[in-house]
């Protein structure tokens, strides 16, 4: 498609991203990032909780991700334009919450995307393994990297459809288990009678495993990068995200079921192989279950890898675009119209961690958001794609269990939100007194509405 | 066959990466800044062209 346009406009005078993309994609884009949580990383929730900690985790943070679903679906919808939250934060709230906001996506989607790439290369080390061989794990993650950094860069379509169908892939590969674990005949594979402890480490334990069950969706909030490339905001949006988060519920629950009937507590919680899901179809001693759980995990790794390129690059992209970055990464490739100078400057490399309390922080800002949007443009003052039923429930429960997720990682990761914290204050110094003088302040309101309420 | 995988996913990879660079360069060097920034975040298909739009822009 993206060829089409290339040829017809061989000197064109003002390059935008093209708008080509569908709910199926906003589907793809969501939950591709995220699946990859039900394949590896949720299960630390039950080294913290035990077994049933990590399935009051799922609901929990479930509950929490359903209200960012919501909440972005309307804002979105509205608000449509690349950057996402961070745009969002431009139009609602100002310049220095947007600029940490932007923050906020980049380094979640650079590091989680550094992880997934190395797992995907680890995976692949693993299976050599399986076969009798010693391999190294860097050259399939390079690989892994430079072809998905490739299709990035060639258009947002075909990135889009890729990810489509390796998530969906991956997806199967966890019903198909399910089939295979015969949940019709409890006892006779599943084994949750024997396997069910309790709390080992009582309520405290189920608090601590909040901050792993973020895993099960931590991610989904990335449709909204796409908005300035979707041909109909107004529908895909909404139905792309509410869609991402329906099958992810589903996923997370299906995966709690399946691992916790299959694996000890024990086993769980400190699983060196860092592969739940490949772990219990090995339990079933099937060489079809094995390589069919082993495809789906490295599709999901891929699949998260490649949509967090695309995330991230759209938000460098957008604050370069508004001057909150150097102007030159707000460049459009006259061929492909992908934010090409982004693409190829995030090939990045980071840890894990990062990411998930920078998703948190981003989380924390959204019922603020909400409540100012609101406030500041009652329904029926502007024409919206979406309205979200129960304001203000959701962004009230929002922040109650970002709150209570903060808690529980300063409880097993205290130093690092410190440190994180000490970052984002030291790089909203340098915006507020260095580079806040280069944004044209004038341009920063782009939306088509009547003035705020207010103002 | 797995030391030939390990020399395919090396050259590949740097096949990409110099296509890219290629491409990166030459897009860089025919067109000037003033078309490849010509992006603005504007109006979006929900409010048509413009649509009912802006008589007073808030902030």
């Amino acid at each position: 498609m993206s060829l089409d346009i290339a040829e017809t406009q061989s000197q064109p005078k003002q390059l935008q991203l093209l708008k080509v993309l569908g709910p199926a994609h906003i589907w793809a884009l969501g939950v591709g990032i995220v699946l990859v949580g039900e394949f590896m990383g949720w299960n630390f929730a039950v080294g913290k909780g035990g077994a049933l900690g990590a399935l009051i985790a799922c609901w929990v943070i479930g509950l929490l991700y359903t209200c960012v679903a919501m909440i972005d679906s309307e804002i979105t919808s509205t608000v449509a334009a690349a950057g996402g939250q961070y745009t969002q934060a431009k139009h609602m709230i100002g310049p220095l919450m947007a600029f940490n906001v932007g923050l906020y996506l980049v380094l979640a989607y650079t590091m989680l995307e550094a992880g997934d790439v190395q797992v995907a290369g680890q995976l692949i080390q693993i299976g050599a393994q399986n076969f009798g061989y010693t391999i190294p794990w860097q050259p399939f993650t390079v690989l892994c990297l430079m072809a998905l950094a490739f299709i990035n860069y060639r258009g947002v379509f075909m990135t889009l459809t890729v990810n489509f169908v390796i998530t969906a892939a991956a997806f199967a590969s966890i019903i198909i288990l399910l089939i295979g674990t015969q949940p019709w005949n409890p006892g006779a594979v599943l084994l949750h009678k024997e396997l069910l402890t309790g709390l080992p480490y009582g309520w405290i334990g189920v608090l601590a495993s909040l901050h792993f069950g973020i895993w099960y969706y931590l991610g989904i909030e990335g449709t909204c990068q796409a908005a300035e490339e979707v041909r109909s905001p107004g529908r895909a949006l909404p139905m792309g995200t509410m869609l991402g988060i329906i099958t992810l519920l589903i996923a997370a629950a299906l995966t709690w079921y399946i691992c916790c009937g299959l694996l000890p507590w024990e086993y769980l919680g400190w699983d060196n192989e860092l592969a739940p899901l490949y772990d219990a179809a090995r339990m079933l001693g099937s060489p079809f279950f094995t390589v069919l759980l082993f495809v789906g995990t490295l599709l999901s790794a891929i699949a998260s890898a490649n949509g967090c390129i695309n995330d991230a690059s759209r938000a460098w992209f957008s604050m370069a675009r508004d001057l909150y970055l150097p102007i030159w990464f707000g460049a459009v490739h006259p061929r492909y119209r992908t934010p090409f100078r982004s693409i190829v400057f995030l090939i990045p490399i980071a840890a894990i961690t990062f990411s998930i309390l920078s998703g948190l922080l981003n989380y924390t800002f959204m019922p603020i958001n909400m409540f100012k949007f609101r406030s500041m443009w009652p329904v029926g003052s502007i024409k919206r794609g979406f309205e979200h039923p129960f304001h203000p429930l959701p962004s009230i429960v929002l922040f109650t269990l970002c709150a209570v997720t903060f808690f529980a990682v300063y409880l097993g990761y205290g130093r690092q939100l410190l440190a994180m914290m000490a970052f984002y204050i030291v790089a909203s110094c340098w915006f507020a007194f260095h580079r806040y003088r280069y944004v044209k302040r004038g341009d920063q309101f782009t939306m088509p509405w009547p003035r705020p309420v207010g103002y | 066959m797995w030391d030939v995988l390990t020399w395919a996913a090396w050259v590949i990879s740097a096949v990409l990466l110099l296509w890219m660079l290629w491409d990166f360069m030459s897009v860089n060097l025919k067109f000037g800044d003033d078309v490849l920034l010509s992006s603005r975040e504007g109006v979006d298909d929900l409010f048509g062209d413009g649509g009912h739009a802006v008589e007073t822009k808030g902030n």
